[in-house]
């Protein structure tokens, strides 16, 4: 067995705490102001979002629509719990509720649903998420269209050790051997059954992390940004995923990442200009798209162990 | 039974705008395999096309559907040669991502250009209302119902009786033997994007009749709804997509009729999934086998 601590995972310890440290360190010196501050939260809800997305369209190669829906049942079991019970408490209740009623949601929408493919199964999930809405909409708990206002119980901390954890799941998922049958999923799904492996059970597997990192989105969120309503987990919502998906690369958890953080950064730089934002974030999808269809980095990922290994090649190269 | 009959009359209005929507997704997805998010807003287009044309150029009903069913075909043909035939060889979900942001583009383009606020869409029909054994038909109902007629048995002609048709059906079929055979196929997704978006033109005038209100926005959910419905009916078969359009129609005015209404975009989408999970490939679709 190889050693948990071998020198990339080092590495990437030393890159999060560093990173953690730094951002807090910006933000407490007040260097990063509370404007960009709600930008970096929001940056870190996509990661979590996309990176489970990514999961289930890039790994497992199961296009999905309905993730807002997703989404929407974390936001609301850690708002009302968070109405309910109140504190963090609350919040960590609320999670854990959400993480199983999406079990159970997951589970009901992909046993029928998985067997369909490509737009078909785009279009029944995205008939899924917006039945969830529909519902939560009608609910008296979660106060209809109106929606929540609740505290802020969430701090950067929080969302930080969370971003982190949703990355180390769905990374060492996709080097397992469930990870690597769901990639074999991906390439060929006749030569994948074929080869012995059980598609419908790891379409399913995929399918129900995939919406449990959601509801952890969506409880964040609630958590963090005060206000919560069925109005924000449209279609659109899922849209939006998709978008930062596709246009880091589906398949690459690095450029899920990425392009979250460089969206993210887009949309706030444009917010100034209102209208003339969404011109312009249409017309850069569509360019992006005419220009680099496989998205930023295709389905490369960044690794230190692979960049030990260039540096190690370079040596020998030069002694 | 008069609110069921009453209700079947305005279901059938209703589903006469989805079928004309949900024919230009039935037809783009038959030949190149897109679902074009953007045709909800061509067809959001179409109604503003309509509003300009009765506003500033005064124009009755008919010189207004076809001014907008004209323009939305040049818009049509445009987006596509912008911003899909580049994609031609690329993979499916980048193709659907490029439609995304067209949808995005449209939408933003059309609030930046008319205001983001509603606007009345001016009468052109008289609001006379017919009282027959006690189901109240207005006359508006009638016109979206005829011209849809008119415009399904046009279309069916165009495509089962022309060349250009017969060379659409080729296309839809297999695009590399139809090409061998002669067929120009770019220009006849060309003019399968052209006739989709006209109907799409027609459906916004028609709505914006029918409701008498028109926003920047209001493409998206009839957007969504008509893919169902063409989903419904079989994707790629033109009379599905009829079919597929008057049953979500009637469905959900039966719906709201029985006092569902906030429920009625639900029952569409539970449709869907039933339909998806029993015949995948539509109420009028062939199973096709999986060839290895």
């Amino acid at each position: 067995m190889k050693k948990m601590l071998n020198k990339a995972n080092l590495y990437w310890l030393l890159f999060c705490v560093g990173g953690y440290a730094l951002l807090m360190g910006l933000m407490s010196a007040g260097i990063i102001d509370a404007v960009n501050q709600t930008v970096i939260q929001t940056i870190i809800v996509n990661i979590i979002l996309a990176i489970s997305l990514n999961l289930i369209i890039g790994i497992t190669g199961q296009f999905s629509l309905g993730h807002a829906g997703f989404m929407c049942v974390g936001a609301y079991s850690a708002g009302v719990m968070l109405k309910q019970i109140g504190g963090l408490n609350g919040f960590f209740i609320g999670i854990l509720i959400g993480m199983v009623i999406n079990a159970v949601l997951a589970l009901i929408v992909a046993i029928p649903t998985l067997r369909l493919k490509g737009d078909y199964l785009a279009i029944a999930t995205l008939g899924f998420g917006e039945i969830i809405r529909i519902i939560v909409l009608n609910m008296d708990i979660t106060n209809g269209a109106a929606g929540l206002v609740l505290p802020r119980v969430v701090d950067f901390t929080i969302l930080f050790v969370f971003m982190v954890v949703a990355l180390l799941i769905v990374v060492n998922f996709t080097r397992s051997a469930a990870g690597r049958a769901c990639i074999s999923i991906r390439e060929d799904e006749i030569a994948s059954e074929a080869m012995g492996i059980n598609t419908t059970k790891y379409k399913v597997i995929a399918f129900v992390i995939g919406a449990l990192i959601a509801s952890w989105a969506g409880a964040l969120y609630a958590g963090n940004f005060y206000v919560i309503n069925p109005g924000m987990f449209t279609y659109s919502k899922s849209i939006d995923i998709l978008v930062i998906v596709v246009f880091g690369g589906m398949g690459s958890m690095t450029g899920s990442v990425i392009s979250a953080v460089v969206l993210g950064f887009i949309n706030s730089f444009l917010q100034s200009f209102s209208n003339m934002r969404m011109i312009i974030y249409g017309l850069a999808l569509v360019m992006i798209m005419v220009f680099r269809p496989s998205g930023l980095l295709g389905t490369r990922e960044f690794k230190f162990s692979s960049l030990f290994k260039r540096f190690t090649k370079k040596k020998e190269a030069s002694q | 039974m008069t609110v069921f009959f009453q209700q079947l009359i305005n279901g059938l209005s209703l589903g006469s705008i989805y079928a004309l929507i949900a024919l230009g997704y039935t037809m783009v997805y038959g030949i190149i395999k897109l679902i074009n998010f953007a045709h909800g807003d061509i067809y959001m287009l179409g109604a503003y096309f309509g509003f300009l044309a009765i506003t500033y150029l005064h124009v009755g009903f008919f010189p207004a559907i076809l001014i907008s069913m004209a323009l939305c075909a040049i818009l049509g043909v445009v987006i596509e040669r912008i911003a899909y035939k580049p994609l031609r060889n690329a993979t499916r979900i980048a193709a659907l991502i490029t439609a995304i942001g067209v949808s995005y583009f449209l939408e933003a383009g059309t609030q930046q250009v008319m205001g983001t606020s509603v606007r009345a869409f001016p009468q052109v029909l008289n609001n006379q209302v017919f009282n027959i054994a006690g189901l109240r038909i207005t006359e508006q109902q009638i016109y979206i119902f005829v011209t849809t007629i008119v415009l399904m048995l046009i279309l069916q002609f165009i495509v089962k009786k022309t060349k250009i048709g017969r060379a659409m059906r080729a296309v839809s079929t297999d695009s590399d033997a139809a090409r061998l055979m002669g067929i120009n196929v770019d220009a006849t997704i060309s003019i399968t994007f052209a006739i989709g978006s006209a109907l799409a033109g027609a459906a916004g005038v028609l709505v914006g009749i029918y409701y008498s209100s028109i926003n920047p926005l209001m493409g998206m959910l009839p957007g969504i709804k008509a893919f169902i419905a063409a989903v419904f009916g079989g994707i790629g078969i033109i009379p599905g997509a009829m079919f597929g359009g008057f049953f979500i129609g009637i469905c959900e005015a039966i719906v709201s009729g029985y006092g569902g209404s906030l429920f009625k975009d639900a029952v569409v989408y539970i449709i869907l999934i039933v339909i998806l999970v029993i015949k995948p490939a539509g109420l009028l679709g062939k199973n096709v086998k999986e060839k290895v």
